[in-house]
């Protein structure tokens, strides 16, 4: 399978990408894992192709009690980075590790996987739980969005047509927090059946996120009951078995970022 | 409206004509006459196409030729340094990790990338790392056998 025709522009700068997707279906691309796909299948038809892994977007650094990751940061690297090997922060490592394959891993990103928007993206669900925010730029100039006000739905979200991610920012979680990330998959595709991700605060509170149950991933009300979250079903999870494997991936994200938030003690 | 891409292809620099939605798998067989990379689900799923770009593994059946520009590629007709045998392919034909063929030279690009990384991954490793690379002969014990003895060998050599 060959992608339609497109003209493909590698820009040099971020404002050479900003003014290339000025022209009509033009259409961004990070490291191609979500993209390329849609490409070949013909879903996707745009008509110039900006590529924007020269713009020295990748990167992992801790400023103050935040942690700013670049947009194109790939999953083998956000895999592995010390800036992220802590208790607090190891649901965004442990679901990197698991993203599709090594292959994947090596080239897929963090932005792109964001601004692809799959509803059963294991990502935003850590993301949401953490409390992180996007920054965007675009010829207006840059703004900051919470996570959880970027995703509108399936393959939709916030974003501006000239309007790329440059970063995700994390704050760290005080002392004494742990996070995981834990998903039920489809043996074959690997997408999430059902995914959790959860942060564990001192003290006991904490913040879940759910994944691959509906139309995009969403936090669960602190103290809320998953009776209340609408999950959907279809011919690989009817809804009462998606439900339930969603009540058991929430369990043990929550265990597991428990045992880490003693840890980190 | 075609396009040039300068790759250094198996230690060759290689400039050719392509447009802009050629995938990299179809720039190597096709432009270079390099086959050893193939084509086998074509949707990212099976790691038949499986090359190094920069040392790392990856699709290239899911990478356009000019987003690699400059890269350094290595497929499975340029592991091997001189004429023989690299130890992953000598460890693939002596623990018989391979029937038809088609899947190996993603599966030992694949064990290479690994292997660059953990000389001594124990059989969940060498399983989890080759998880996007489908064999459909053999089952897969014989490829991790195939590994395991290819990275003791690179051991020894390195030691």
């Amino acid at each position: 399978m060959i992608p339609a025709e497109v003209r493909y522009v590698r820009a040099s700068s971020l404002d050479e990408a900003l003014d290339a997707l000025g022209e009509p279906d033009a259409k961004a691309l990070a490291g191609g894992q979500s993209l390329l796909p849609v490409l070949k299948l013909r879903i996707v038809r745009p008509s110039v192709l900006v590529d924007i892994g020269g713009l020295g977007l990748a990167g992992i650094e801790t400023v103050g009690d935040e942690v700013r990751i670049g947009a194109l940061t790939t999953w083998d690297r956000l895999a592995s980075d010390a800036a992220l090997a802590r208790p607090a922060l190891a649901a965004l490592a442990e679901c990197a590790a698991g993203v599709g394959d090594l292959q994947v891993r090596n080239r897929g990103t963090l932005g792109g996987s964001l601004a692809h928007a799959d509803p059963a993206s294991d990502v935003l669900a850590v993301v949401l739980a953490l409390g992180a925010r996007l920054e965007l730029r675009s010829p207006e100039g840059e703004r900051s969005l919470a996570a959880s006000d970027f995703v509108l739905g399936p393959f939709t979200t916030a974003l501006g047509e000239r309007e790329l991610i440059t970063s995700v920012v994390v704050p760290v979680p005080e002392p004494g927090s742990g996070s995981a990330y834990v998903s039920v998959e489809h043996p074959a595709s690997g997408f999430a059946l059902a995914g959790a991700a959860a942060l564990v605060r001192p003290g006991g509170s904490s913040s879940v996120a759910l994944t691959g149950v509906g139309a995009r991933a969403s936090l669960v009300p602190e103290g809320g009951s998953l009776d209340d979250v609408e999950i959907y079903g279809d011919r690989f999870a009817p809804e009462g078995y998606r439900r339930h494997v969603a009540v058991v991936v929430v369990r043990r994200a929550l265990e597991r970022a428990r045992a880490r938030a003693e840890e980190d003690m | 409206m075609p396009d040039r891409v300068s790759l250094v292809v198996n230690g060759e620099s290689r400039s050719l004509e392509v447009e802009g939605r050629t995938l990299l798998v179809d720039a190597l067989r096709d432009g270079l006459g390099l086959t050893g990379a193939h084509v086998g689900c074509d949707t990212s799923q099976c790691g038949a196409c499986t090359v190094l770009v920069d040392r790392r593994a990856v699709k290239s059946c899911t990478v356009l030729a000019l987003q690699v520009e400059g890269a350094e590629i290595t497929t499975i007709e340029g592991l091997a340094a001189g004429d023989g045998l690299h130890p992953l392919q000598q460890a693939f034909v002596e623990h018989h990790g391979l029937q038809c063929g088609f899947c190996t030279p993603g599966m030992i690009l694949t064990a290479s990338d690994l292997l660059s990384r953990d000389p001594d991954p124990d059989d969940e490793t060498i399983r989890r790392s080759l998880r996007g690379n489908y064999c459909r002969c053999t089952g897969y014990q014989p490829v991790v056998d195939s590994v395991r003895a290819a990275a003791e060998a690179l051991r020894e050599a390195a030691a």
